[in-house]
């Protein structure tokens, strides 16, 4: 099994995980088995069947498209980071709804 | 009230005297050398504690002569009389104080710096600093860094920047300040509310350090204003803009002015941050070809970010800038550094120049503006 890093604006695709555990050889491997179990990651990082141009992989801190793409082998130990670009800063250039108020869990002392 | 001294030192007041004197002994300053240019006292040879037993024969010849020496407040000036006495010059004293006292009592100094005193206190912590000095503090000075943005990243960054002495500083900014900046934007305050950003951070700058020359452009970066803007003089810009179309136009326009920046951009709880030095390394497009589309790219305002993060990021930001400035350390050009404020952690990965850039690369096919907003798919 391999980690996989999950940056916070994929977040809201994989149940607010912040790392995955993920099988495969090669980093296509690797997004189909995410993809299965997180299947709104799809239009996230993919475009037709390829890594979206938006999106970057990492293995072991180098870009994937420097090596082999997707076919690109991944070791059980390697750390893979998956980064799309942000933009960053305060001001939405969309109006969007607030998001949806949730209870914080309750923290007991004793 | 008299000083009480050592048989192996000197009062300032009794140095002076002795120092008018015919056979007068040779002051020696044992200082650094960004000591020395700070300040000296007239007619002392330079000679510091390191290169005494190397240098004093060729400096002084004759070992009969008496000698006075003198550092900051005395101490190093009295440690290194036994090395003198073992050199053969036995007839050595110390000033008490050193040049501390002697400034004290009024009497008169020299500086081969363009430092005067407030700015030799303002910025003590940087000349105790061998890679900034004297030297690097004068550069400062004369270094002129655009900040795209004085919000979340714009304003640690700013400060900093300020701080540090950078003499002149541009804004651009076209936002009033607003309730929901207050939580991390902390060039701006309460009082603040509704005011132009780039006024607003013009205010505090100068408030903080009045040695730097704020220019603001109250309007927002576009393909129309970018070169003007540009061309204003500046040797880098640090990107803490909020949006693709500005990140991209600022990306092509400084390829084409030849000019580093230092990018950061935040969300929630994580950060980045970057330089991008024209045909030294990647730029913008190397790390990201083309911006998500809209429903895929959510700003802070609608996700939100933490409070403190924009103070990490940006605070690296001046980090970068600073490094530039100086022409010290390893800048961040081709490495994108990760930071997680839930973990954390910092995370780093390679970015590398792209052949193929449309800008940057060997063959550009993009040599001119494009309509940015449109190629970020978002409307004007």
């Amino acid at each position: 099994m391999t980690v996989v890093r999950i940056p916070p604006t994929l977040r809201d695709q994989t149940g607010g995980r912040a790392a995955l555990e993920a099988r495969g050889a090669t980093v296509r491997d690797l997004l189909d088995d995410l993809m299965a179990r997180f299947p709104q990651l799809r239009e996230r990082i993919y475009t037709e069947g390829e890594l979206a141009p938006f999106v970057n992989v990492y293995v072991e801190g180098e870009d994937v498209r420097t090596r082999d793409g997707l076919e690109t082998s991944v070791e059980d130990s390697a750390t893979v980071i998956l980064l799309p670009a942000m933009a960053g800063g305060s001001k939405a250039p969309l109006a969007a709804p607030p998001p949806r108020w949730r209870p914080l869990p309750r923290i007991r002392l004793k | 009230m008299a000083t009480p001294v050592g048989t192996d030192e000197i009062r300032p007041e009794d140095a002076r005297e002795r120092l008018s004197e015919q056979d007068a002994p040779v002051l020696i300053d044992v200082r650094s050398d960004q000591e020395r240019a700070a300040s000296y006292i007239p007619g002392s040879i330079h000679l510091p504690m390191a290169d005494v037993e190397s240098r004093l024969a060729d400096v002084m010849p004759d070992s009969s002569r008496p000698i006075i020496t003198y550092c900051a407040v005395g101490a190093r000036s009295r440690r290194i009389l036994p090395t003198l006495a073992a050199l053969g010059y036995d007839d050595a004293v110390s000033m008490v104080g050193g040049i501390v006292a002697w400034q004290a009592l009024g009497y008169p100094t020299e500086s081969s710096s363009t430092l005067d005193d407030e700015k030799l206190a303002r910025y003590s912590r940087h000349l105790l600093i061998p890679e900034v000095g004297i030297e690097g503090q004068e550069r400062l000075l004369q270094t002129s860094i655009l900040l795209i943005g004085a919000g979340g990243l714009g304003s640690p960054a700013g400060l900093y920047l300020a701080a540090a002495g950078v003499g002149r500083l541009g804004i651009v900014d076209d936002d009033r300040v607003d309730a929901s900046n207050l939580q991390r934007q902390v060039l701006h305050s309460t009082a603040e509310l509704g005011q132009s950003k780039a006024e607003s951070a013009r205010q505090s700058l100068e408030e903080l350090n009045p040695d730097v020359d704020v220019v603001t452009y109250e309007e927002r970066l576009t393909a129309e204003n970018v070169d003007r803007i540009l061309a204003d003089g500046w040797e880098l810009v640090v990107d803490g803009a909020d949006n693709f179309p500005t990140r991209y136009l600022l990306n092509d326009a400084s390829v084409w002015h030849d000019l580093p920046v230092v990018h950061g951009s935040i969300y929630r709880f994580e950060g980045q941050a970057t330089v991008f030095k024209p045909f030294k390394g990647p730029c913008y497009r190397c790390l990201f070809p083309q911006p998500p589309p809209p429903e895929l790219a959510p700003s802070c305002a609608e996700g939100g970010v933490l409070g403190v993060l924009p103070g990490v990021i940006g605070s690296l930001q001046a980090n970068e800038a600073l490094k530039l400035a100086l022409e010290i350390g390893e800048p961040l050009i081709g490495r994108l550094l990760l930071f997680d404020a839930l973990t954390a952690r910092f995370d780093e990965v390679t970015v590398r120049r792209d052949p193929n850039c449309p800008v940057c690369g060997d063959d550009p096919t993009i040599t001119e503006y494009v309509d940015y907003p449109a190629f970020c798919g978002v409307l004007a």
